[in-house]
């Protein structure tokens, strides 16, 4: 589905810059769901940004459905961490931008959008402008302006990372409904790990400066994951081992940060 | 509470008007300066009748909205081309912004003789002032956009053009249409001013004869009948700015 080969981005120039992004190289299966976890600063957003076509990478290949990414790539949809509604349209109009982008007539695009909107649980909310809804969702009506352009591989940068700690855990089950329905293949960047832990099938681990991926976990849990599975010691188990390997890096960042 | 404002405006209006009826009355004003509100209203009717005031309203308006326009079409595609090339912009901004804050309006003589005493010179001068503040504001406007909704645009996979028309402009439209406001109050301004400077066609050049004239009434009425048409030009933007807002 989507392949990450030996992926290198530098910013600045050869002698005096920074390697954001060091031999990246992962792929994803059909179906997968996968979590990029790790400090921030460490290169997820610009890992990001090249896959999802938006910035081409220094070297290496990326590539969805075995063709190269050479721009934003019609499979492929995105999610930003910045909450990026179009401020002059309603929240059903938001949400069928990209089927009027595909030229569907409007009863059908609001059909169609009708049935994202309910999905990522705002219905009664589709006349509304976003400047008339809280963060959280505005962020949901941009998944659902996402998932409307059936997207064959999801990318989401830290959908949540601007919300608080209710609305994250709210829209985390959200979104592991969303994927219990959709089954969609997703790459998600989070910097929490009971997220990663929870929706993933992988979750992949990186380094702070240069951004290397340190490991891949397989999170072996049954799905669904109710709050059952939440609550087991295999969970804790997850949870501990990767908070491990974060914690090291996370300090390491914190130290070159503070000088 | 919204709806009461507007009218405790127009009423502390009002009690300024009759406070001045008898501030003159009072002899605290001198009527030579300033006449009675009540002879200024007794004079409008005479310049229905005896001036035209309606055909030079016209006139006005008619050149109003074409310098407004026209400052509109080149001062949106202006702006858009100092956006597109940030070289251009750092080339040519300032000097935009010096002739913003210019009185074009002085330099009449040279756009008679250019284009002689006629309306062209009225509404080219109304152009020319009108021009750099919507060049101004649509380039404000277009930098001001949230570079994530750029990103998503191009996620959505759109062009250029599909760029400007559906993200660029719509998130802009806002501050272009502060521009546009400020395209119309400098074409009124400009057009009065420059009509009762050559003395030709609407508002501004009835204001000049009234003047000359003596015809103290007369030439206050004139510009009250001035403040209203500015008044209505305004109500009028903001509706179809209301309804631009809808569609966009
Ligand atoms: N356009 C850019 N120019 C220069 N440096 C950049 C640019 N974008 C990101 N970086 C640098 O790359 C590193 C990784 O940034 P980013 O990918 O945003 O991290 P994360 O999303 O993990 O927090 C940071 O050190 C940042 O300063
Ligand atoms: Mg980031």
């Amino acid at each position: 589905m989507l392949s990450v080969a030996n992926v290198t981005m530098r910013f600045g120039t050869p002698a005096d810059g920074v390697t954001a992004v060091d031999d990246v190289s992962f792929d994803i299966r059909p179906g997968e769901f996968v979590s990029i976890i790790g400090p921030s600063g460490c290169g997820k957003s610009t890992l990001f940004n090249i896959v999802a076509g938006l910035q081409p990478a220094t070297s290496g290949q990326v590539s969805v459905e075995g063709a190269a990414v050479r721009g934003p790539h019609p499979a492929v949809g995105t999610v930003f961490q910045e909450e990026s509604c179009f401020p002059w349209r309603s929240v059903i109009d938001n949400v069928a931008f990209p089927l009027e982008l595909a030229g569907m007539p409007r009863g059908e695009r609001h059909d169609q959008a009708r049935h994202f909107i309910e999905l990522v649980g705002l219905r009664g909310f589709e006349r509304r402008l976003p400047s008339e809804l809280s963060g959280g969702m505005r962020q949901r009506v941009c998944i659902a302006r996402t998932l409307a352009a059936k997207p064959r591989l999801l990318l989401m940068d830290e959908p949540f990372a601007a919300l608080d700690e209710q609305t994250r855990l709210l829209l985390g089950d959200k979104v592991l409904q969303i994927q219990q329905t959709l089954r969609q293949t997703t790459l998600l960047i989070t910097h929490s790990i009971t997220e990663a832990v929870q929706l993933s099938d992988r979750v992949l681990v990186m380094t702070y400066r240069p951004g290397r991926l340190k490991r891949f976990v397989t999170i072996d849990l049954p799905r669904p994951r109710t709050a059952e599975v939440v609550t087991s010691p295999e969970f804790g188990a997850a949870v501990a081992s990767l908070w491990a390997d974060l914690r090291e890096e996370a300090s390491r960042g914190m130290a070159e940060a503070g000088g | 509470m919204r709806r009461i404002a507007p009218l405790f405006g127009l009423l502390a209006i009002c009690l300024l008007i009759v406070l001045l009826q008898f501030a003159i009355g009072a002899g605290i004003v001198d009527e030579y300066t300033v006449p009675r509100p009540t002879a200024i209203a007794a004079a409008l009717p005479r310049l229905l009748a005896e001036e035209g005031i309606l055909t030079r309203f016209l006139t006005t308006v008619a050149e109003t909205f074409a310098a407004g326009a026209a400052a509109t079409l080149v001062g949106t595609g202006l702006g858009a081309a100092l956006y597109r090339w940030p070289l251009m912009r750092r080339s040519f901004e300032p000097w935009v912004a010096v002739l913003a804050a210019a009185p074009l309006v002085l330099a009449y003589p040279l756009f008679l003789v250019l284009f002689g005493r006629s309306s062209s010179t009225v509404v080219v001068i109304a152009f020319a002032s009108a021009l750099p503040p919507v060049v101004l504001q649509t380039v404000a406007g277009f930098s001001a956009v949230r570079p994530v909704l750029l990103a998503v645009g191009r996620s959505f996979g759109l062009g250029r053009a599909a760029e400007f028309r559906r993200v660029l402009l719509p998130a802009a439209l806002p501050s272009v249409f502060t521009g546009l406001r400020l395209a119309l109050m400098f074409g009124l301004i400009n057009v009065v001013g420059v009509e009762f400077l050559i003395n030709l066609g609407g508002l501004g050049a009835l204001i000049n004869d009234l003047s000359e004239r003596y015809d103290l009434p007369g030439t206050w009425a004139a510009i009250g009948f001035v403040v209203l048409v500015s008044v209505s030009l305004f109500t009028v933007l903001d509706g179809g700015e209301r309804w631009l807002q809808r569609r966009r």
